[in-house]
C-alpha cells in the first residue's frame, strides 16, 4: 500500500457568475420587462448550472488544474489571498460540492471542518447541541457519550450545559461548538478558518488542540489566513492564486513564496498609481512591513520591532543626496497618529542607488491593535519628489509592549507609552 | 473514496443512508425536540390543530352546508380524515422547505441529501399517533368500537401517505433551492390538495363516472381507507387503495431520482 492519504489531480471547478442586470428608464421599459420577466428568470436560474457554450465571459474557474498529493500523517497548509479557491477546493474535498473536472482520492474516514457549530439549534440545550452537532460531524452516538465530559470541559460551561443554547453568551456557544469538533478524530481532517473566531486566550486554545491533533499522527489539510499558525502546524504547503497551484513544497518556503508574492503584487500596484505629486526623479514603487530579520508580515505585534521599506526607484541623472523620506501613519479614522522623517532622526542617506528602499526601523511599536494607513512622500531641497497617500496599510495585533501581555485597546487612545509606576509617600 | 465528476446514474443509495443513519435519527429527533420549544401547550398542539379544525368543519359543514358524513356523526368522520391529512399537510410542506431551511448543513457538511426531506416525513409520525389516541377517545366518546380490520389498513394508508409525502417532498424541495417560486406554490398546492381529497365530503358524493380519475389522487385512496376502516362507513376498498400506493410508490420513485439528480449542484445554487 501507498503512502498517500490524499491524491488530487487535474482538479476544477467551474461557476456561471452574474451577468450585468439591464436598467429600466421608463415605466414602459419596466413593465415590458416585468412581463418578460419569468422567462428570463427561468432561462437564468436554469442556466446557472448549464455550460453549453464553452467557457464564455460570464463563466469562471473557481479552481484549475489543482494537482498535489499528502502522504499518510502530514499536515498540509493551503494558503492564499481571498478568492483563490481556498473553501473551494476544502468543498470539493469534503464532497459538499462536485468538482467540475478531475478528481481527488482520498484514502481514509474523512472528517471536514468547515465551520463550528453546524447545526447547532438556538432552542436546544447544550448536550443537546453536542450530540447533534457531534453526530452531524460524522461521529456515532456511543463515542459522543464516551468524550462528552471531555467536551464540556473543554468548552468549560458545565454549569450551562442544560440550558437551551440560545442564553449562551457567543464566546460560550463558540467554545462549544469548537469543543465538539476539536473532537473529532477521522483518518483525513479537512479544517477551514475555524480558528479566526472568539477572543485571543481561546484561539491559543484552539491552536493548541489543533497541534495536537497534528502530532497524533493523522493527516490534516489546513486553511488559513494565520500565517504564524500555518507554520507552526503544518510541514508542508500549497499556495493557490486565482484557483492555480502556484506552488508546493515545504512550509516555510510556501509562506515566503506566497508573502513575496503579496508584496510584489503591492510594489505592482503602488507603481501605476496616478494620484500622486511630484516631479517624478525619485518614486516610491512599494511600501511593505518587514520583521528584523528580512521577512515581509502582513500583520504586526504591538510592541515588535519592524522595519518600514519604502521600495524606490530614481532617475539616471538624479544625484542631489539631501533627499528625505517621510511616513506618515494614520488611523482608519484618519487621525493622525505619527510623521516620521530621516530629518528628524539626523539621518542622511547621501547619493542614492538607481533602485533601492528607505528603511525606517521603529522599536517596540507603539500602537495598540488596528488598522493602519500610511502616507509616503519624498522631498529635497522643499520641493516633493513622490507624494502617495495610503500607499500601503499595516495590521496591529495584540502583543507584549509593557512585557506584561497587556495592551490598551485602541479605543482608548492611538498610541502606547512607555511608562513607569511608583508610590512616593508624602 | 474518489471524488469526481458524477456521470452515472445515482438512485437510492440504501446502504449510504444506513451508514448515516445516526445523523438521520438525531434530525428527526430534532425535528420533533424543536417542534414545539418555547410553546406553552407543547405536544398539545398535536392534539389542538385536528380537533379545532374538526369542530370548524362540523359547524361550517356539517351543519351549515349538510354534507352527508355516510351514517357517521360529522364530528367524528371529519377527525377521520383530518388526523391522517394533519400528517401529511405536515410532512408535506416540512419537506418542501427542509432544504432551504437547512442551507447551513448543505453548504457546510457532507450527508446523504435525501435525510433532510425524510426528515419531516418521519418526525411528523409522532404527532401523528398522538392525534391517533385522541381520535380513537373521541370514538370511544361516541360509543364507536375499533375494528379488529383497520389493524390490517392503517399500515397500508400510513405507507401511502409516507411514500406521497416523501415523494412530493423530494420534488419540492428540490425545485424549491433553485426556483424559490415553490414556496408560494406548496401552501395553494396543500390547499387544493385538501379539497381533491374526500376530507369534508365523503368519496360516496363524487359522481361515479369521476371516481377512477379521483383514485389517482393517493390521499384520495388512503384518506376514504382510513375512514372506512374505522368508521365502517363504507366498505374499505382494496382496488382504490392499491391504484394509492402504485401512485403513491410512482411518486416517491420520481422524486428521489430527480432529488439525486438535482442534488449535485445544490450546495452551488443555494
Amino acid at each position: 500500500m501507498s503512502n498517500v492519504a490524499v491524491r488530487v489531480e487535474g482538479l476544477g471547478k467551474r461557476y456561471r457568475i452574474g451577468t450585468a442586470s439591464r436598467r429600466h428608464d421608463t415605466l414602459r421599459d419596466a413593465l415590458v420587462h416585468a412581463v418578460k420577466a419569468p422567462l428570463r428568470n427561468l432561462r437564468e436560474l436554469r442556466g446557472l448550472t448549464r455550460f453549453d457554450d464553452q467557457d464564455g465571459e460570464d463563466v469562471f474557474w473557481a479552481l484549475r488544474d489543482v494537482s498535489f498529493e499528502v502522504n499518510h500523517g502530514e499536515v498540509l497548509g493551503i494558503i492564499g489571498r481571498n478568492g483563490a479557491g481556498k473553501s473551494t477546493l476544502l468543498k470539493v474535498l469534503s464532497r459538499i460540492t462536485e468538482p467540475t473536472a478531475g478528481y481527488a482520492e482520498l484514502y481514509g474516514r474523512v472528517g471536514a471542518l468547515l465551520e463550528v457549530g453546524t447545526g447547532f439549534h438556538a432552542d436546544l440545550t447544550g448536550r443537546q447541541n453536542v450530540y447533534l452537532n457531534g453526530s452531524i460531524l460524522g461521529m456515532d452516538r456511543a463515542y459522543i457519550g464516551r468524550k462528552f465530559d471531555e467536551i464540556v470541559e473543554f468548552a468549560g460551561v458545565e454549569r450551562h450545559i442544560d440550558t437551551p443554547v440560545k442564553r449562551y453568551s457567543s464566546g460560550m456557544y463558540l467554545r462549544l461548538a469548537f469543543a465538539v469538533a476539536a473532537f473529532l478524530e477521522p483518518e483525513i481532517l479537512v479544517v477551514d478558518e475555524v480558528l479566526a473566531v472568539g477572543d485571543a486566550q481561546f484561539q491559543k486554545k484552539c491552536l493548541g488542540k489543533m497541534g495536537e491533533v497534528a502530532r497524533e499522527g493523522r493527516t490534516v489539510l489546513f486553511v488559513s489566513h494565520n500565517m504564524a499558525a500555518v507554520e507552526n502546524l503544518c510541514q508542508r504547503g500549497v499556495v493557490l492564486s486565482r484557483g492555480r497551484v502556484q506552488f508546493v513544497g515545504t512550509q516555510s518556503e510556501a509562506v515566503r513564496h506566497y508573502l513575496r508574492a503579496s508584496a510584489e503584487a503591492v510594489t505592482h500596484s503602488l507603481r501605476d498609481r496616478r494620484d500622486r505629486t511630484g516631479t517624478g526623479a525619485v518614486r516610491i514603487v512599494g511600501v511593505e512591513v518587514r520583521d528584523t530579520r528580512g521577512n515581509p508580515i502582513d500583520v504586526v505585534s504591538a510592541g515588535a520591532d519592524v522595519d518600514v521599506y519604502l521600495h524606490f526607484e530614481a532617475e539616471a541623472g538624479f544625484t542631489n543626496p539631501g533627499v528625505i523620506a517621510s511616513l506618515q501613519v494614520r488611523t482608519q479614522y484618519d487621525v493622525p497618529v505619527f510623521l516620521q522623517h530621516n530629518r528628524l532622526t539626523g539621518d542622511r542617506f547621501g547619493q542614492l542607488p538607481s533602485s533601492g528602499a528607505f528603511v525606517c526601523r521603529i522599536p517596540r511599536l507603539p500602537l495598540p491593535p488596528s488598522s493602519y494607513r500610511l502616507d509616503c512622500s519624498l522631498i529635497v531641497d522643499g520641493e516633493f519628489l513622490d507624494a502617495v497617500s495610503d500607499a500601503g496599510t499595516v495590521t496591529v495585533i495584540d502583543g507584549d509592549f509593557y512585557g506584561t501581555g497587556e495592551v490598551p485597546p485602541d479605543t482608548h487612545g492611538c498610541c502606547l507609552v512607555p511608562a513607569a509606576w511608583r508610590i512616593e509617600p508624602a | 473514496m474518489v471524488i469526481a465528476p458524477a456521470g452515472r446514474w445515482s438512485g437510492l443509495d440504501v446502504r449510504e443512508l444506513w451508514n448515516y443513519r445516526g445523523l438521520f435519527f438525531f434530525l428527526v429527533w430534532r425535528d420533533i425536540q424543536i417542534r414545539y420549544a418555547q410553546t406553552v401547550l407543547g405536544a398539545g398542539w398535536a392534539v389542538l390543530q385536528p380537533v379545532l379544525t374538526m369542530l370548524v368543519f362540523t359547524i361550517i359543514f356539517g351543519r351549515f352546508a349538510n354534507i352527508p358524513s355516510d351514517g357517521a356523526p360529522y364530528a367524528v368522520f371529519s377527525l377521520a380524515a383530518l388526523v391522517p391529512w394533519t400528517y401529511f399537510s405536515t410532512a408535506l410542506s416540512g419537506a418542501s422547505n427542509s432544504l432551504v431551511s437547512n442551507t447551513n448543513l448543505i453548504t457546510k457538511v457532507y450527508f446523504p441529501r435525501l435525510v433532510i426531506p425524510f426528515t419531516p416525513v418521519l418526525a411528523g409520525l409522532v404527532d401523528f399517533a398522538i392525534a391517533l389516541v385522541i381520535l380513537l377517545l373521541v370514538m370511544f366518546g361516541f360509543g364507536l368500537a375499533v375494528p379488529a380490520a383497520s389493524a390490517l389498513v392503517l399500515p397500508v394508508v400510513l405507507l401511502v401517505m409516507m411514500l406521497t409525502a416523501a415523494g412530493m417532498g423530494c420534488w419540492l424541495a428540490a425545485l424549491n433551492l433553485r426556483y424559490r417560486d415553490v414556496k408560494y406554490v406548496t401552501p395553494f398546492l396543500v390547499q387544493v390538495w385538501m379539497y381533491a381529497s374526500p376530507i369534508v365530503y365523503p368519496m360516496s358524493l363524487v359522481p361515479e363516472r369521476y371516481r377512477s380519475i379521483y383514485a389517482l389522487n393517493p390521499m384520495a385512496g388512503a384518506i376514504e381507507g382510513f375512514r372506512a376502516a374505522l368508521l365502517r362507513t363504507s366498505a374499505v376498498s382494496w382496488s382504490t387503495i392499491g391504484i394509492s400506493l402504485g401512485i403513491g410508490a410512482l411518486l416517491f420513485v420520481s422524486g428521489v431520482y430527480y432529488f439525486r439528480r438535482a442534488e449535485r449542484v445544490f450546495a452551488d445554487v443555494i
